[in-house]
C-alpha cells in the first residue's frame, strides 16, 4: 500500500470508529452496520473467490455456521469475544473438512459443488432449528447499537488489513500465478493446493466472524436464514461489480449495494435486486474488471492529456 | 407398510420423470454450447407462469397449450441467446463455462424479481376439472395428470433423443459436440446449431414448467431448486446421453422418495444434493456417460 492509501484508510477508519458519537439516528447507524457487514462478507469472499479464483457459492455455509455456535453459546451466556472465536473455529474447521473433495473440482464445477454444499447446510438446519431464535428479554432490554456498530467496524477493518496483507505478501503472488495458470504455477513450484487451501481457511475465518456478528447484531430471526443462498449470491455480485481480485473493488461493491438497496426501498420496493442483477451481467460481459477497472480506465484518459502537453515544450 | 413404499416409489418416479426433463434441457444446452445456464430453473418458471396465465385468464387446458408454451420460450431463448448468450459463446471452454455460469446467476436474480414485480411471491398451481381424478392399480394410486404428464415428458425425451440421431440437424449438433472446427470447416453453420440447442432447451424447460404447475406449485423462488434438480439429475446421468439423463432424473426422484419414506419428508432434498456431491467427486463423468478424454 502507498503511504497515500495508508493515511486515506486511517483516516476513514477514524472518522468511522468517531461516528456513532454524533449519529444518534438508529436508522442511520443500522445502515452503516450493514455497509460494514457487507464489506466484510464481500472482501473475505475476494480471497477465496476474486484471487484465488474459485468461485465460492458455498459460503452461507461459513457464513451460517458462525452466526449458529455464536448466537447459542452467546445466548447460553458464554462471553461474546469466545463465542465469536468459537463460531468462526468452527466455520474454518469445516473448510478443512470440504477443502480436499471440493478443490478437486475445478472451475464450474468448484461452484456448482460448492453452492449444492451450502443447500444441503441450509436445509438441515432448517429441519433441526424449526423455531426463530429471538433474545431472552433482558438481552432486549439493555439492546444497544453502538456495540454492535463497533464489532462490525472491526471485523471489516481486520478483513481488509489481512487481504492486504495476504495479497500484497509472496503468498499473494502465488495466488495470482494458481488463478491465472494452475499447472504452470505447480510446474514453478507453487502448491496450488496449499495456496488454494489457506485463501479458502482465512476466507471462511472473516465469513464466519461475520456470521457471529450478524448473530449478536439480529434480535430475532430464524437459525436457517443465514444459512441461505443469498448469502453467497449477494457477496459474489458486489466483488464482482466493484471489481474481483481487487482490495477495494468489494468495499466499493458493497457501499453501492447497501445505499442502492435504501433507495430503492424507500421508493420502488424490491426493485434493488432486479438493478443489482442487470449490473451484475453486464459486468460480467462487458467490465471484468468491475467499477475499479471503469475507474482506472477514466484516469488514464486524464493521465494521457497533461502528458501530451507537457510534450509540447519540447518540440 | 409394502404398499405405503410402493406407493411412495411410484411417486418418486412421476416427479423423477419431471426431474428428468428439466435436466435434459440443461444438459442438452450445456453439451452443445458448453454454456452452463443456471437460470434453466426460472425459464421453467417462465413456462409455468405462462401455462398458469393462459389457463387462468382465457381457460385453455394446460395440456392444450403446451404448443404456445413452447412458442413463448423459444422466442425468450432467442432473445436471451442474441442479447446475452452469443457474446459468450465465442470464449475458450473454461471461460465459457465460467462466465455463462455467472451471468446465470444474475439472470435468475433479474427474472425472479420480474416476475415477483408483476405476479407477487404467492404460489400457483392450475386446478382442472380433472385435477383430482386417479386411477387405482394393485392398491397404488395413479393421480391422471401425473400420468399423463409422464406421457409427455417420455414424448418429449424420446422425440429429442430421435432429433439427435436421426436427422439431418441433429447429427449436425453431434458433429459440432465432437468437434466444432470440424464441423465449422465441412460447412455446418455452428452460430444456428448454437442458438437452436439453446432454445430448444428453453423450450424443454418450459413444457416441465407446465407440468410443475399442474401437478406441483409454482412461485418466484422455485428457481434455484429446479436448477439445481436438474445439475443433480445432469452429473448423474453423464453428458450427452439424453436417455441417461432421464434415468438420472427417475434415480433422483426414486432416492428422494426412498429418503422422505425411510427417514422424513424434511430430507428428500438433502439426499439428492448429497448424492450429487458424491457423484461430482467421485465419479464426475456421470452414472451413464461416456469417459471424456
Amino acid at each position: 500500500m502507498k503511504k497515500k492509501t495508508i493515511i486515506i484508510v486511517t483516516i476513514i477508519s477514524l472518522v468511522l470508529a468517531f461516528a456513532p458519537l454524533f449519529i444518534k439516528n438508529t436508522s442511520t447507524l443500522t445502515i452503516l452496520c450493514n455497509v460494514l457487514l457487507y464489506i466484510a462478507l464481500a472482501t473475505s469472499w475476494n480471497i477465496l473467490g476474486g484471487f484465488a479464483g474459485q468461485v465460492s457459492l458455498g459460503h452461507s455455509a461459513f457464513f451460517g455456521l458462525g452466526a449458529l455456535l455464536t448466537r447459542i453459546t452467546w445466548i447460553a451466556g458464554v462471553p461474546l469475544i469466545f463465542s465469536l472465536l468459537l463460531g468462526a473455529i468452527v466455520a474454518v474447521l469445516f473448510s478443512l473438512l470440504i477443502g480436499s473433495p471440493a478443490f478437486k473440482l475445478k472451475g464450474a464445477y468448484f461452484t456448482i459443488g460448492t453452492l449444492a454444499l451450502g443447500q444441503v447446510l441450509f436445509a438441515t438446519v432448517g429441519n433441526i432449528f424449526s423455531t426463530s431464535s429471538t433474545l431472552p428479554p433482558e438481552a432486549l432490554r439493555n439492546y444497544d447499537l453502538t456495540p454492535r456498530y463497533y464489532l462490525f467496524l472491526v471485523v471489516a477493518l481486520l478483513a481488509f488489513v489481512t487481504t492486504y496483507v495476504l495479497t500484497s505478501s509472496r503468498f499473494g503472488l502465488g495466488l495470482k500465478a494458481v488463478r491465472e495458470e494452475e499447472d504452470a504455477a505447480e510446474s514453478l513450484g507453487v502448491n496450488a493446493f496449499k495456496h488454494k487451501l489457506l485463501a479458502l481457511v482465512v476466507s471462511a475465518f472473516f465469513t464466519g466472524l461475520a456470521g457471529g456478528a450478524f448473530a449478536y447484531f439480529h434480535v430475532g430471526y430464524y437459525p436457517q436464514y443465514p444459512f441461505s443462498p443469498v448469502w453467497s449470491l449477494d457477496p459474489q455480485m458486489m466483488t464482482f461489480i466493484g471489481g474481483t481480485g481487487t482490495i477495494i473493488g468489494p468495499v466499493i461493491g458493497a457501499i453501492f449495494f447497501v445505499v442502492l438497496k435504501q433507495y430503492m426501498s424507500l421508493n420502488f420496493g424490491e426493485f434493488h435486486l432486479l438493478i443489482f442483477g442487470t449490473l451484475f451481467i453486464l459486468v460480467v460481459l462487458f467490465l471484468p474488471t468491475g467499477l475499479v477497472g471503469l475507474w482506472s480506465k477514466v484516469q488514464k484518459i486524464k493521465l494521457f492529456k497533461p502528458k501530451a502537453q507537457e510534450q509540447k515544450p519540447n518540440v | 407398510m409394502i404398499q405405503s413404499l410402493s406407493q411412495n416409489l411410484v411417486y418418486g418416479i412421476l416427479i423423477g420423470a419431471l426431474y428428468g426433463l428439466a435436466a435434459v434441457g440443461l444438459s442438452l444446452v450445456f453439451g452443445v454450447t458448453k454454456l452452463l445456464n443456471v437460470s434453466h430453473g426460472e425459464l421453467l418458471m417462465l413456462g409455468g407462469y405462462a401455462s398458469f396465465w393462459v389457463f387462468k385468464l382465457l381457460g385453455i387446458d394446460p395440456f392444450v397449450s403446451i404448443p404456445l408454451t413452447i412458442l413463448f420460450l423459444l422466442l425468450i431463448g432467442v432473445l436471451l441467446y442474441k442479447v446475452i448468450f452469443s457474446r459468450i459463446v465465442t470464449f475458450d471452454i473454461e471461460n465459457k463455462i465460467k462466465n455463462s455460469l455467472l451471468v446465470g446467476f444474475g439472470l435468475s436474480i433479474v427474472l425472479q424479481n420480474v416476475v415477483l414485480l408483476l405476479w407477487t411471491a404467492d404460489h400457483r398451481s392450475i386446478k382442472t376439472s380433472y385435477s383430482g381424478q386417479a386411477l387405482t392399480m394393485l392398491g397404488i394410486r395413479l393421480p391422471v395428470v401425473r400420468l399423463v404428464s409422464l406421457g409427455i415428458t417420455l414424448i418429449a425425451v424420446i422425440g429429442l433423443h430421435f432429433f439427435l440421431k436421426k436427422t439431418y440437424f441433429g447429427k449436425a449438433i453431434r458433429a459440432t459436440v465432437e468437434n466444432w472446427e470440424a464441423a465449422s470447416l465441412m460447412g455446418i453453420n455452428v452460430h444456428k446449431v448454437y442458438l437452436v440447442s439453446f432454445i430448444v432447451g428453453c423450450a424443454l424447460a418450459g413444457v416441465a414448467g407446465t407440468l410443475v404447475t399442474l401437478s406441483y406449485s409454482i412461485d418466484p423462488s422455485m428457481g434455484l431448486e429446479w436448477t439445481l434438480k436438474g445439475l443433480v439429475v445432469m452429473v448423474l446421468g453423464g453428458l450427452g446421453n439424453m436417455i441417461g439423463t432421464f434415468v438420472g432424473g427417475i434415480i433422483l426422484g426414486l432416492t428422494e422418495s426412498a429418503t422422505g419414506f425411510f427417514i422424513g419428508g424434511n430430507y428428500r432434498e438433502i439426499a439428492g444434493l448429497v448424492l450429487f456431491i458424491l457423484v461430482l467427486i467421485f465419479k464426475p463423468q456421470g452414472l451413464f456417460g461416456i469417459k471424456e478424454k
